[in-house]
């Protein structure tokens, strides 16, 4: 997995490409929480992420609650398979992705 | 059948994941049904890892095989403590994010993926099998 991030004016967005499981997903939520507190918004891109594990989700649902109470967590680029996880585990109903 | 000797440690992700991709591309496995073997194999092989074993680390036993109506079948071993995924019950994924809790999550996934699943404790040992179309 590879993490690019840019900033503006405290809307993050991040461009994540690979696989987002058990090995990976706590180099992204270390990251996360490292801007979390100042992040006004949080979009993930997610055109080249070619799988998530439960680990992964973990990670969105923290990015989620975290970014709960300011400009809140959007997902992008959502491929079908990964959509097909979102919607057995109910994450498509919790997460906002467009 | 071909089949792995691996300790259970989650840092040996990446050689199970890589075992079992060899396995499915070599059976023409249909890139959907190969990333929902993964995740279930990463989220078996987890469990595993850190639990059957705790507060020691043991062996698993993974294995392929690909019968004749293109159904593949993995199966875990391993002989940790006795532990049956498929009697605990399902996450209610209903709930909102503030209520949230993420347990259980990934061997809910497991079963909505996987045409089947298959338990056993034989030998002193958990024999899980996965069964899926490819």
């Amino acid at each position: 997995m590879t993490i690019n991030r840019k900033e503006n004016n405290g809307a993050y967005i991040y461009e994540i490409e690979g696989r987002i499981d058990t090995l990976t997903a706590p180099e992204l939520e270390a990251d996360i929480k490292g801007v979390a507190d100042k992040a006004e918004s949080l979009l993930l891109d997610f055109a080249k992420v070619e799988y998530i594990s439960s680990a992964g989700l973990r990670v969105l649902l923290f990015a989620h609650k975290a970014m709960s109470k300011k400009g809140g967590l959007k997902l992008v680029n959502v491929g079908e398979d990964i959509m097909e996880i979102f919607e057995v585990t109910g994450f498509s109903d919790i997460l906002s992705i467009e | 059948m071909e089949k792995i000797e691996i300790t259970a440690a989650t840092d040996k992700l990446g050689e199970v994941t890589e075992f079992i991709d060899a396995q499915l591309e070599a059976a023409d496995c249909s890139m959907k049904a190969q990333m929902q073997i993964d995740l279930a194999v990463e989220e078996i092989f987890v469990n595993i890892a850190n639990y059957a074993y705790a507060p020691n680390v043991g062996m698993a036993l993974i294995s392929v095989d690909v019968d004749e109506q293109r159904r593949a079948f993995i199966t875990f071993e391993d002989s940790g403590v006795p532990y049956d995924p498929l009697a605990k019950e399902d996450p209610d994924i209903t709930l909102s994010a503030k209520e949230r809790q993420v347990g259980g999550l990934g061997i809910f996934m497991v079963k909505k993926t996987m045409d089947d699943m298959l338990y056993e404790y034989r030998d002193g040992k958990n024999v899980l099998t996965l069964v899926k179309k490819i």
